[in-house]
């Protein structure tokens, strides 16, 4: 466990940056800036993919009726603004798309490990910051090509996110054929711009710490990114591999996922699930970290059972591997099989039912600021508990016989998701917004965002389990056309009409994220009077970090810690005085 | 507003009442473990909110506390697992089929469902058997067994009022049993996105009584022989 002293050549002198424009903003090998440049992208391509979003729930809860604007959509996607099923199938599957693969996912990843990782751990930089810049231009082309997609004869992929063979496998299937493999391709080049951000997170983390900075004092966040990057190096190339086969099945007439010559349709269900369930915990572990973080400092306390965090992290990390198959079990898979994939996922119960209850003793006997990353961790709590407990049912084999491919399934996932990571992300950008952009956002605009879009949110998303357990399929295009899901038509214009509420709200959310950025008020070093590393530089901090290098005293969350008289104590301040006297120490 | 309950819709099947029971069970767990946690929560919310003067409880954690919430957890969910490890054994185990079940043999292809039915003699590849396209006729209280098959991409057989899904993936035959309890018509979706008419591939399921069944099928094989 020895830390290893991160390179010292600015120690002692200022910080001089005499970089061009371009080196400095454009191709920057800085890790914040980095960070920075994923977060405007992924923010970006969050907006794309609501937007989606709000067309197919246009057309679930107004079946067949035009879409108020859709007359600028082309003929081939929405004629006279009516859309048709097979852009919705390209919605569906784009949406999910978007949503997994360049919102959520470089949120998470792309810009908070580039942004915390060094500031945290007390490094001036990634340990490879070229690298770095290539991993951000290389999420670039991938983005471009993923939205090319839309504008290529047949119309983008609509295999579903999940892109199952063999109705991605050959073009016949859906009348898809560039799109399908412009979206294979990106997902491979993206791939690739994760793999290179996973080594440098791994290395980063295993040798930049700052003297004193132990394993054990890494705050939670630093745990679950560095976990989730191992997560990322590991899943990442078996999807390309999939991508990669289907891609040929596509174009070069081999047959790896088709049964006609041979093949295996559900192969590509094994390979994409098994890429894929880690993926599900690299969406959240960064997310649970990162809420750590603010509810350790929105409670004023150390957080409750840290090392039974780390432990639980490490846990969710490994078991993710073995529950691949929960996906699959009326896919034909072995009975028997299905048997033990069920019990690894009930297991999985047992770490996140652990993270919980230690949020809650961490408030417990706090005192509690109910700021806006607060709120926002906290509500990423109460709703990653429903997601959780929704998870369940699914993983019990005989109740998902019944709601599998229902809108269960979709209300529990976005409970995970949107509920869970995306709050978490909204906690996470409103906590190091002051550290990323020098100024503080509005604290009033931040509480009416969080007001409104809590209460859309699940005013969408909790019917949804309704939905689901009335037997409505997802992925269908017009549901009136079944007598059973007749009587739903109000619930899901209820849910068309909240989801475009809450679509509306996020206009709140984008004032006050461009509007902070030029008129808020100036951040000091530490605004919310926190004990990480990140706070003891300046406000935006300079190039390199740190003058000198910090050392590091103290565990990550000492909040309320009796040896100081504020209610915080900084992970490098050094206590002179023995603590005897800290308790009565004269005031102010 | 009955739509708005987490009550299942009635079942018509031998499944539902082992699979409902489950459901309600886990409802029942998750519902206490949901309001435990929700409530505690917004209280500690309440309660510990910052007053000036008061400093929160200094505290890295508590053993016995952490040691609690693992246990109760595992020991939950290893009971709910091992109750459904029971019901799905009855339902997809490989012994559960009953040997008297009525075969069938539906054929998914985009976008429709196509039942071949063997006739009176109930034997295949007889030339009595004949095809109806998204028609499942099927007999009350009597055990029938599907053989599943697709044409080209992967379709899903679902049935919600018998609790049934089954995918039909191309290159595989795979056996899907259930035993309806009511008379009556009921809706069959596909539940796997399989192309642009994936939401239209619907069909109806007739579950008739013995007699009802016997002169339909009569009917059927005399109109598929005189063709």
């Amino acid at each position: 466990m020895a830390t290893i002293a991160p390179p010292v050549e600015h120690a002692g002198h200022p910080l001089v940056d005499d970089r061009s424009f371009i080196r400095k903003y454009i191709f920057s090998t800085d890790h914040k800036i980095i960070g920075i440049q994923f977060l405007l992208m992924s923010l970006l391509f969050l907006l794309v993919g609501g937007a989606l979003a709000m067309v197919m729930r246009w057309q679930l809860g107004y079946p067949g009726r035009p879409l108020p604007g859709g007359g600028v959509l082309p003929e081939t996607m929405a004629p006279g603004g009516v859309v048709l099923p097979e852009f919705y199938n390209s919605l569906v599957t784009m949406h999910g798309t978007f949503m997994v693969f360049f919102a959520i996912m470089p949120l998470l990843v792309g810009v908070f490990g580039n942004y915390l990782i060094p500031l945290k751990i007390g490094a001036p930089d990634m340990a490879f910051p070229r690298l770095n810049m290539a991993s951000f231009w290389t999420a670039v082309p991938a983005g471009i090509l993923m939205v090319a997609g839309f504008f290529v004869e047949g119309g983008h992929a609509s295999a579903g996110w999940t892109g199952y063979a063999p109705l991605s496998a050959d073009p016949e299937y859906t009348g898809v054929s560039a799109g399908q493999q412009l979206w294979c391709l990106s997902l491979i080049i993206l791939g690739l711009s994760s793999i290179l951000g996973a080594v440098n997170y791994i290395s980063t983390v295993i040798n930049l710490r700052a003297p004193g900075m132990t394993w054990f004092r890494l705050p939670l966040s630093i745990w679950s990114l560095f976990i989730t990057a191992i997560l990322v190096l590991l899943a990442m190339p078996i999807l390309s591999g999939a991508l990669i086969m289907l891609l040929f099945d596509q174009t070069l007439g081999t047959h790896f996922f088709l049964p006609a010559e041979g093949g295996q349709p559900i192969l590509w269900q094994h390979l994409f699930w098994f890429f894929g369930h880690p993926e599900v915990y690299i969406l959240i572990l960064p997310a649970m970290g990162m809420a750590s973080d603010v509810i350790a400092n929105g409670s004023r306390k150390p957080i409750f059972g840290y090392h039974s965090m780390v432990f639980a992290i490490m846990s969710i990390g490994f078991l993710g591997w073995i529950v691949w198959g929960h996906h699959m079990f009326q896919s034909g898979m072995n009975p028997t099989l299905a048997t033990s994939f069920m019990i690894s996922t009930m297991l999985i119960a047992v770490p996140s039912a652990i993270k919980v209850f230690n949020w809650l003793g961490t408030m417990w006997g706090g005192s509690i600021r109910l700021h806006v990353p607060m709120l926002h961790a906290t509500a990423f709590v109460a709703m990653f508990v429903i997601g959780g407990l929704s998870g369940v049912f699914m993983a019990s084999t005989p109740v998902d016989i019944y709601i599998h491919d229902t809108y269960f399934i979709v209300a529990h996932l976005h409970y995970v998701l949107f509920g869970g990571s995306l709050f978490a992300i909204f906690a996470a950008i409103t906590f190091w917004y002051p550290k990323m952009f020098g100024r503080m956002m509005s604290e009033r605009l931040g509480k009416i965002h969080f007001g409104l879009t809590f209460i859309f949110y699940n005013m969408v998303f909790f019917p949804m389990h309704q939905l689901g357990l009335h037997g409505h399929m997802r992925r269908i295009y017009d549901p009136s056309i079944y007598d059973f899901l007749k009587p739903l038509g109000g619930l899901n214009r209820f849910i068309t009409i909240s989801a475009f509420l809450l679509f509306a709200t996020q206009i709140l959310f984008m004032i006050n994220f461009i509007g902070s950025w030029f008129r808020g008020r100036k951040a000091s070093n530490n605004p919310w009077d926190d004990t990480g590393l990140e706070w003891t530089t300046p406000s935006p901090p300079p190039h390199g970090n740190w003058p000198v290098t910090p050392r590091v005293y103290h565990r990550p969350y000492e909040f309320s810690s009796p040896l100081v008289e504020e209610d915080f104590l900084p992970q490098d301040r050094e206590l002179d005085t023995p603590p005897a006297r800290a308790g009565s120490a004269p005031g102010h | 507003m009955d739509w708005i309950s987490w009550m299942l819709p009635p079942g018509a099947s031998t499944f539902a009442r082992d699979i409902d029971w489950l459901y309600y069970l886990i409802l029942v767990i998750t519902g206490i473990a949901f309001v435990v946690v929700e409530v505690g929560l917004i209280w500690f919310l309440v309660k510990y909110r910052a007053r000036p003067g008061r400093k929160a409880h200094y505290t890295h954690g508590n053993n016995t506390a952490e040691i609690i919430w693992t246990t109760i957890p595992a020991v939950t969910v290893v009971v709910i697992g091992l109750l459904s490890g029971g019901v799905w054994n009855n339902i997809r185990g490989r012994e559960s089929v009953p040997a008297d079940a009525i075969p069938y043999r539906v054929h998914a292809q985009q976008f429709e469902w196509n039942v071949t039915y063997p006739g009176p003699d109930g034997q295949f590849d007889t030339p009595d058997d004949f095809t109806r396209r998204n028609q499942l006729h099927v007999p009350v209280d009597r055990p029938v067994v599907v053989e599943l098959t697709a044409e080209e991409v992967i379709h899903s057989l679902g049935i919600p009022a018998f609790r049934v899904k089954q995918d039909a993936v191309p290159g595989m035959r795979i056996r899907v049993w259930f035993q309806a309890t009511t008379p009556g018509t009921y809706e069959i979706g596909c539940a796997e996105l399989c192309g642009l008419g994936h939401y239209k591939m619907r069909a109806v399921v007739t579950v008739h009584s013995q007699a009802e069944y016997d002169r339909w099928l009569g009917q059927q094989s005399t109109i598929a022989a005189s063709q």
